[in-house]
C-alpha cells in the first residue's frame, strides 16, 4: 500500500510495541503542532464539558456567539430535573464590545438571567478574546453574587490557555469553590462522590444504584446529574472515587489536601474494571465486611445474568481487531479489556490528553505490534487501521465518518453515546453496539480497508 | 417541557443571547473552503475553533471535515501568531500535501491584530509556498456578522485572490453559491447543463461532503471548483450571485478586479425565485428554456394546484439564514400560507429592508426580526403568545416543535440529527416540489393524528 507520511515533529508522539524495543519515551502533554489536522480541542471545551452537567446552574459564555452556540446541548448528560443547563446563554460579544470592554454586558446578562430563572449558582466561561480584552470577570461575578446572594462563579478557560486538559483544571477549580459550602450533617460515615462521571444516557444513575445497594451513601455525583447543593456538601464525604482520571484527579486531589479526604481511580467500563471499582470502594471500609458482601453480592448477580448474554458477541467477534483513540488514556485500559473479553484485539491504542505514566501502562497492556499515539490526527489514523487491518475504530464525533469510508465498524465512546456503556448493562450495551457495527451486512455491499470489491 | 424555562412574555433584553439563530463567522469560512477542489481550510486561532467547526460540519453531514489549526498558545497570543501560521504553512505543504491553503482568522487572531495579508505574503517571500500551490484568507472576526457573512468573506477572498481577467473572454457564466448544501449545488448544475449554458459554479461541495463510501479516507475528495476553473471566472461573460448576503460580495470583488458584470437572485428556492433564476440565465446566454425545464415547472405548479386546500392559511414560523429565508417566504405566500413569525441572527439592514419589502407588499402583520437578541427564545415566546401550525428551521427548532407540539420540519444549518439534505435539493422547481411534498407531510400526518375518529379520512 502506499506510504503515508508521518507528520514530522509528530514521530515522539507514537510508539510502537515491539519485543527489543524497551524505551518507551513518548512525548505528551504538549500543544498540538501547528498545521496538524488535530483532533484536539481547548481550554473552553474542556472546562465546558465537565461543568455543563450541572442541571440548576446557570452557564452563561461570555465571548462571541461561536462558543456558545457549539456546546449547545451537545453532550446528552441526562438530568433527573432541571433542565436549565441545555439552554445556550451567551452574552454574544460585539466588535464595539472587543474595543470597549463587555463587563457591562456581563453584568446585566447575568441579573437578567438571575431573575428570571433563580438558578442556585452560575458558571461564567470566559473565551479567547476575553483573556485578551480584560474584563475584570472576577469582580463582576463578585459584584453580581453580592446583588442576587448566589454564588457567581468565574472560570478562566481562555482557549488558548494550554490544552482541553487545563479547562478541566479551570472547572476543578470553580468546583472548589462551591465545596464546603455545605452542611455535612447527617451524611453516613459509609459515604462517596463519584468524581468524572457525567451520566451519559444515564451512566450515573446506574453507577450509583450499585453503590447504594451496598449501602454506600453517595454524597455527590461530579457532575453527572449535578445539583448544586449536592456539590457544597461534598467534602463531607469519606472517599472520593474517580473515573475519568484526566477530569477529575485534580480535584480529588485538592479535596484531599483541604479536606483529608482519600480518593481512588476507578473505571466503570468492561466487566473487570467496573468490579474492581465495587470492591475498591468496599475495600475502604474493612470494618464493615457486609459492604463488601454486598458488594460481591451485586457483582454476582450481574455478571450471572451479563456473562451468557456475552457469549452470544464474542464467538462472532474473535480474531477481529480494533482501534481506540479517545480523549483520555484511562478509558483506554478499560477497553482494552472489555474488548479481550469478546475476543477482541487491539490494534492502536491512543488517546488525545494521555500523560507519561498513562502511555507507559498503555504499553504494558498492549500486545505485541500494537501502535500507541498522542494527539493524532486522520491521515495517521487511517494509516494505521488499514496497516493493522482493524475491524473497528471506537472513538467521537469526528473519527466516525473516517471508519465508515473505510468500511470497518464504529463505536461512540464519546460525546455521542446513545446507550449507557458504564455498567455492567453498559458491557453489554457495549458489546452489542461493536457486534451492530462489525457484523453489519453493509459491509459486504462496501469496498472495505482500502480494496475494491 | 425542555424548554420549561422559556417566559411567554416577551421583554427586551441587554444584551443577553439565548438560544442562538446564529454561530460565528469562522465556520462558514471553513464551508466555503470545503467547495474548492484540493483545498485544506485553516483557521488561525485556537484549536477549539477548529475542533468545534470539524464537528458542526461532520454532524451535519456525517462525512469527515478536514482542516488544520494554527494552535495558538498563550506565547502566540502575546507575541502575534505569525510564528505558528508561518509554522502552520509549512506542515501543512509537506504532510497534508494541499493544492491550496484556505486560512480563515478567528476572534483571537483578530483581537491580537495579525494581519493575513502581510502574513501570507511572508510566507511567499520566504519561499514557503512550493511551486504551483496556493494560500488565500479571508478575515472572519467571530464578533462581526455571523456563520453567513464568514462564509461571504472567504468567497470573496476567494474570488479576490484566483480570478484572473486575460483578454481572451470565455463563453461561459459564473454563479456564485451563496450558502446552499451539496444537493442544492448539484441541482443548479443539472439545471445549467439542462439549460445548455456552461458554467462555473463555485463553491461547490458537492462531491466533498457527498462523498460516496470508498473503502479509503480521502482527503481531499474528487469535488470542488478546481483552481484552473476559478481563475477562468476573470474572463466569464457574467456572474450571477445566488443570496445578496451570502454571494453578492464575492460577485462584486469580481467585478472590480476582472470586470465581470454580475446579477444579484434570490437562491433559487420555491417558485418565483427559480422563475427568476432561469429566466436570468437563458436572458444571459441567450438560449431558450428547454421543454424539460418547462415540464418540471408545470409538475410543481400542478402540485400546488392540486393540494391548495391544505396549504391555505397554515400559519408558519421559520428561522434560519437571510439568503435562504427570503426565497422561503416568498414561496410560502406563494403557497397561499402565512408566515407568522421570522427570525434570523444574521444582522444587516440591506436583508431586514428586503424582508419588510416583501412582508410589506404580501403579509404586513408578520413578526420579523434579524441581528442582535433576534434568537431562538425570542422565536419561541412569539409562538406561545400567536401559535403556529407549522415550524421550519435547523435542527435546534426541535425543542421548540416538541414543547409546542408543532409539526417541524428541517431546513437550513446545522442539521445534526437527520439525513436528507446533502443528497435531495431544496432548489430549482423540483427541489420545490421535494419542499411542498414534505410540507405537505408535516401537516397532513398532523391532520391524521389529530383526527377525530369520525373525521378521520382516507383520501386527501
Amino acid at each position: 500500500m502506499e506510504k503515508i507520511t508521518i507528520l514530522e515533529g509528530r514521530q515522539k508522539q507514537i510508539f510502537e510495541k515491539k519485543s527489543g524495543v524497551e524505551q518507551l519515551d513518548i512525548s505528551c502533554d504538549t500543544s498540538s503542532l501547528s498545521g496538524s489536522v488535530s483532533q484536539r480541542a481547548c481550554v473552553f471545551c474542556g472546562s465546558r464539558v465537565v461543568l455543563y452537567p450541572v442541571a440548576d446552574a446557570l452557564h452563561l459564555v461570555h465571548g462571541p456567539i461561536g462558543c456558545a452556540a457549539y456546546t449547545w446541548d451537545i453532550r446528552g448528560a441526562v438530568s433527573s430535573g432541571p433542565e436549565l443547563h441545555r439552554l445556550s446563554f451567551s452574552t454574544d460579544l460585539q466588535e464595539m464590545d472587543v474595543i470597549y470592554g463587555g463587563e457591562k454586558k456581563l453584568y446585566h446578562s447575568l441579573i437578567e438571567l438571575i431573575e428570571q430563572y433563580k438558578p442556585k449558582a452560575a458558571f461564567i466561561y470566559s473565551t479567547c478574546i476575553v483573556g485578551l480584552i480584560g474584563d475584570d470577570i472576577e469582580a463582576v461575578c463578585r459584584k453580581v453574587a453580592k446583588e442576587t446572594g448566589i454564588p457567581v462563579l468565574p472560570v478562566h478557560s481562555e482557549g488558548f490557555k494550554g490544552t482541553k486538559k487545563d479547562g478541566y483544571k479551570a472547572a476543578c477549580h470553580a468546583l472548589m469553590q462551591l465545596i464546603g459550602t455545605g452542611s455535612t450533617e447527617n451524611i453516613s460515615k459509609y459515604s462517596i462522590n463519584i468524581l468524572g462521571e457525567f451520566n451519559l444516557a444515564g451512566e450515573a444513575w446506574i453507577i450509583r444504584k450499585y453503590y447504594e445497594k451496598m449501602g454506600i451513601e453517595v454524597v455527590s455525583t461530579l457532575t453527572g446529574d449535578g445539583r448544586i447543593d449536592a456539590v457544597r456538601r461534598a467534602h463531607g464525604a469519606s472517599l472520593n472515587v474517580v473515573q475519568c482520571s484526566g477530569s477529575m484527579t485534580w480535584l480529588a486531589k485538592e479535596m484531599e489536601q483541604k479536606y483529608g479526604i482519600p480518593y481512588i481511580r476507578v473505571s466503570y467500563f468492561g466487566i473487570e474494571d467496573m468490579s474492581k471499582s465495587l470492591y475498591d470502594v468496599a475495600k475502604h471500609f474493612p470494618k464493615r465486611t457486609d459492604i463488601m458482601e454486598a458488594a460481591k453480592q451485586v457483582v454476582s448477580e450481574e455478571v450471572k445474568e451479563l456473562y451468557p448474554s456475552l457469549q452470544k458477541f464474542k464467538k462472532a467477534l474473535t480474531g477481529k481487531k480494533a482501534a481506540i483513540y479517545v480523549g483520555g488514556a484511562f478509558k483506554t485500559f478499560s477497553l482494552i479489556k472489555a474488548l479481550r473479553s469478546i475476543g477482541m484485539s487491539v490494534v492502536l491504542a491512543g488517546s488525545q490528553t494521555g500523560n507519561k505514566d498513562d502511555y507507559a501502562r498503555l504499553k504494558e497492556m498492549c500486545d505485541e505490534g500494537t501502535v500507541i499515539v498522542d494527539d493524532s490526527n486522520p491521515v495517521e489514523l487511517s494509516k494505521f487501521i488499514l496497516e493493522k487491518k482493524a475491524d473497528l475504530l471506537i472513538g467521537g464525533v469526528k473519527e466516525r465518518p473516517i471508519a465508515f469510508k473505510l468500511g470497518i465498524g464504529f463505536c461512540d465512546h464519546n460525546h455521542e453515546r446513545k446507550i449507557p456503556l458504564a455498567g455492567f448493562v453498559g458491557m453489554y450495551n457495549f458489546a452489542l453496539e461493536v457486534y451492530q457495527s462489525v457484523m453489519s451486512p453493509v459491509w459486504q455491499f462496501a469496498p472495505r480497508k482500502g480494496v475494491k470489491i | 417541557m425542555l424548554l420549561r424555562h422559556t417566559s411567554k412574555e416577551v421583554k427586551e433584553r441587554e444584551g443577553l443571547t439565548i438560544n442562538p439563530a446564529k454561530t460565528c463567522q469562522p465556520i462558514g469560512a471553513m464551508y466555503a473552503a470545503l467547495g474548492i477542489h484540493g483545498c485544506l481550510p485553516h483557521s488561525h486561532g485556537s484549536q477549539g475553533c477548529c475542533s468545534y467547526h470539524r464537528s458542526t460540519l461532520t454532524r451535519h453531514y456525517k462525512e469527515p471535515v478536514m482542516a488544520a489549526t494554527s494552535s495558538f498558545t498563550e506565547g502566540a497570543s502575546v507575541f502575534g501568531g505569525q510564528a505558528n501560521l508561518l509554522a502552520a504553512i509549512d506542515t501543512i505543504f509537506a504532510v497534508y500535501e494541499p493544492d491550496i491553503i484556505a486560512v480563515h482568522s478567528t476572534c483571537l487572531s483578530e483581537t491580537i491584530g495579525d494581519d493575513l495579508q502581510q502574513i501570507t505574503r511572508k510566507a511567499r517571500d520566504d519561499g514557503k509556498i512550493p511551486e504551483g500551490k496556493h494560500v488565500i484568507f479571508a478575515s472572519t472576526p467571530s464578533f462581526i456578522g455571523s456563520h453567513v457573512t464568514g462564509y461571504a468573506n472567504m468567497l470573496t477572498g476567494i474570488a479576490e485572490q484566483f480570478a484572473v481577467s486575460t483578454s481572451a473572454k470565455k463563453n461561459q457564466i459564473n454563479i456564485i453559491a451563496g450558502w446552499m448544501e451539496p444537493s442544492d449545488m448539484r441541482e443548479i448544475k443539472l439545471l445549467s447543463k439542462k439549460l445548455g449554458i456552461k458554467i462555473v459554479l463555485f463553491p461547490d461541495t458537492s462531491d466533498v461532503l457527498d462523498a460516496p463510501q470508498s473503502g479509503k479516507h480521502v482527503f481531499y475528495p474528487k469535488g470542488g471548483t478546481t483552481v484552473s476553473e476559478l481563475q477562468s471566472t476573470g474572463d466569464s461573460l457574467f456572474s450571477i450571485a445566488l443570496g445578496a448576503i451570502s454571494a453578492e460580495p464575492a460577485a462584486i470583488a469580481l467585478e472590480k478586479k476582472c470586470k465581470v458584470g454580475f446579477e444579484t437572485l434570490d437562491i433559487p428556492i420555491g417558485l418565483t425565485a427559480t422563475d427568476r433564476f432561469i429566466m436570468k440565465m437563458s436572458e444571459v446566454a441567450n438560449v431558450s428554456v428547454p421543454d424539460e425545464i418547462t415540464e418540471e415547472r408545470g409538475r410543481l405548479v400542478d402540485v400546488m394546484a392540486d393540494m391548495e386546500q391544505y396549504l391555505y392559511g397554515k400559519r408558519v414560523a421559520l428561522f434560519g439564514d437571510p439568503d435562504q429565508l427570503l426565497p422561503l417566504t416568498e414561496f410560502l405566500l406563494d403557497l397561499n400560507m402565512k408566515p407568522v413569525h421570522i427570525v434570523s441572527g444574521t444582522p444587516g439592514q440591506r436583508f431586514e429592508k428586503q424582508m419588510r419589502q416583501l412582508l410589506d407588499e404580501r403579509s404586513p402583520e408578520t413578526n420579523f426580526r434579524n441581528g442582535l437578541q433576534a434568537d431562538m427564545f425570542l422565536l419561541h415566546q412569539w409562538m406561545k403568545n400567536d401559535p403556529v401550525d407549522l415550524l421550519i428551521g435547523n435542527t435546534y427548532g426541535k425543542y421548540m416543535a416538541r414543547d409546542e407540539d408543532v409539526p417541524f420540519i428541517r431546513f437550513g444549518f446545522p442539521i445534526l440529527d437527520r439525513i436528507g439534505h446533502s443528497y435531495f435539493p431544496n432548489v430549482g422547481y423540483s427541489g420545490s416540489l421535494r419542499l411542498v411534498e414534505k410540507i405537505l407531510s408535516a401537516i397532513m400526518d398532523r391532520q391524521d393524528r389529530d383526527a377525530l375518529e369520525e373525521k378521520f379520512e382516507l383520501v386527501m
